[in-house]
């Protein structure tokens, strides 16, 4: 489905600053594959997700998903096939825009834009009913600027509109990090519903070990821009946090370092 | 009781500058407030639309055509601008400099065109030789070569075009990538296009006012323009400020720029009356839409000051 070879990213190369990212990364994901990512400080989940998304050009190897080599198509291209849920919650709606306006954005990604109306009457009632089932009382919002809904709701009403068109995959980079524990429980929980209805073939990047555990049916971690552990079917739901971290060292060569990971719930 | 009576005879003119000037400041408000982009080329397509209208005029091109071909001129322009930025990666307030910058030697060509020096800086159109569409001659007579019936139609056709097309699935996408660029190209917007499209459009309008501005006149002059980003952002801010947060409808938000020109140059009027010279208006101007710009700034930073529960509170109240 979605096929990484040698990718390689370097940052600043040829300065002081220079910071290799991704190095010569390879990762194959099958349909419906859910897979969670972690990995210590830097080890470029972000940056893979990143790579995938098309938001910079990677220096070598290529990416392909259904067969389609994507590794030369522009941003704004890609997005036909690929949602995406990001780790600031400012970053995925138009804050100046409605709730609606944004949803009907959405409704319209891989399709040609043309003269006609932005939003019509018909999508609206759609829309009404989609919000119902956040349960966030945005039905009732619908012409409410994006911008003054709290981060929660924000990423709730993204991921409704990276799934509004059935994306070929879904991007979720860290997107409860900045939401307290409640929200997040709420919005991983949204985030788990959308993809199972959908049967949506997923990565998720995450700080919270419990939850790449008991999410999706496939694990991987990262280190030092490459995959060093990958886990999955019934030896992923045996695993435990002490497992991980053990494998990780031995897999690694280090201890894992994250000063933002959690390790329980 | 005379200066009454003199600035109510100066009200006609104030409310024609106003009008056209506001249409100029809708193409500001394309480019400051819809794409988020502060574009300088303004300053030299105003001059360039009257430039490209007088000329064509005085060669006898019927006068609609040759508005017509300055807004597609000022389009032009905007395009220049919107490739420096897009396509060369240079940033958009100094894409908008160069441009500007180019227009001055490229408006002074245009109005010289044909003349033995090749470059002239005014180029004058009398409305007793040419069918002009409006005239300052007129602007107090009550008949209906009176200039403000023309630009008040002219003004609510480009206010309608405008919410029309920001309403559609290209608009919505313009208007996205003005908002958030990041989620417009998440969501398979083309943002560098849109930013191009979006100051050709502004500049087309901009370049519309100064077809315009030169026929009210009587003339165009390589000056025209200078200072033209500035009374459009006064005309948008003002509007802004009469309008209060309560409004959302885009249609009102446009009109609001056109309201806020013509309070901008009734004010003009009554300083001038006061007794202060036409020389002094740049800063005047100046003056005030620095105060203008600074009021949100000074207004948070106080509210920041006074309470943890700040800018979240201020929100929801303030759009309740």
């Amino acid at each position: 489905m979605l096929e990484l070879k040698h990718i390689s990213k370097t940052f600043y190369p040829g300065t002081v600053n220079a910071k290799t990212a991704l190095f010569d990364l390879n990762l194959t994901l099958n349909d419906g594959d859910f897979v969670t990512v972690i990995g210590g400080n830097g080890a470029g989940k972000s940056t893979m997700l990143n790579a995938i998304a098309g938001a910079f050009s990677v220096d070598s190897g290529s990416i392909t998903i259904d067969g389609r080599n994507i590794t030369k198509l522009p941003e704004y291209k890609r997005a036909a096939f690929i949602g995406r849920v990001f780790q600031d919650p400012m970053m995925g709606t138009a804050p100046t825009m409605g709730i609606e306006e944004n949803l009907a954005l959405a409704a319209r990604r891989g399709k040609r834009r043309t003269l006609r109306w932005g939003i019509k009457k018909v999508e609206r009632e759609d829309y009404r009913e989609l919000l119902r089932t956040l349960d966030l009382g945005l039905e009732d919002r619908l012409s409410a600027k994006a911008g003054l809904l709290s981060g929660g709701q924000r990423q709730a009403l993204t991921l409704l509109m990276a799934a509004l068109v059935q994306p070929k995959l879904l991007l979720l980079d860290e997107h409860t990090a900045a939401l307290d524990p409640k929200t997040a429980a709420k919005v991983l929980e949204l985030s788990e519903q959308i993809v199972t209805e959908n049967h949506l073939t997923t990565l998720m990047v995450t700080h919270n070990m419990r939850d790449a555990i008991t999410h999706g049916n496939r694990l991987i971690m990262m280190s030092e821009g490459r995959i060093v552990l990958d886990i999955s079917g019934e030896e992923k739901k045996r695993l435990t946090v002490e497992d991980l971290l053990e494998r990780f060292s031995a897999a690694a060569g280090k201890e894992f370092t994250n000063d933002r990971v959690l390790l329980g719930a | 009781m005379d200066f009454l009576q003199s600035l109510l005879n100066g009200l006609p003119g104030s409310v024609g500058q106003g009008l056209m000037w506001g249409i100029m400041a809708i193409g500001v408000y394309i480019t400051y407030r819809v794409l988020d982009i502060a574009d300088l080329t303004v300053d030299g397509s105003l001059a360039t639309g009257g430039a490209v209208c007088v000329l064509l005029t005085v060669n006898g091109v019927n006068i609609w055509l040759a508005v017509l071909i300055a807004m597609l001129t000022g389009m032009l322009a905007g395009l220049v601008t919107g490739l420096f930025h897009t396509r060369c990666g240079i940033p958009a307030i100094l894409a908008g400099i160069l441009t500007q910058l180019a227009l001055y030697s490229i408006n002074l060509r245009i109005m010289g065109w044909g003349s033995t020096a090749g470059t002239q800086s005014t180029l004058a159109v009398s409305v007793d030789k040419f069918d002009l569409l409006v005239s300052s001659r007129y602007v107090r007579e009550l008949a209906l070569n009176n200039p403000i019936l023309l630009l008040a139609a002219l003004s609510a056709v480009v206010v309608g075009l405008l919410y029309w097309f920001f309403g559609t699935e290209i608009g919505c996408g313009i208007r996205a990538t003005g908002a958030n660029r990041n989620m417009a190209r998440a969501q398979g917007i083309n943002t560098e296009r849109n930013a191009v499209i979006g100051l050709m459009l502004s500049n087309g309008i901009v370049a519309l006012a100064g077809a315009f501005i030169a026929q009210y006149q009587g003339s165009s002059t390589v000056d025209m323009g200078r200072g033209a980003i500035v009374i459009g952002l006064a005309a948008v801010i003002i509007g802004e400020v009469i309008l209060g947060n309560k409004v959302n409808n885009f249609a009102v938000k446009l009109a609001s720029c056109l309201l806020g020109a013509i309070i901008y140059y009734v004010v003009i009027q009554v300083v001038l009356r006061l007794g202060l010279n036409t020389n002094d208006l740049k800063l005047l101007t100046a003056l005030i839409v620095a105060l203008f710009l600074a009021i949100p700034y000074w207004r948070d930073k106080l509210l920041k000051g006074a309470g943890a529960k700040r800018k979240s509170v201020k929100e929801e109240t303030g759009n309740a």
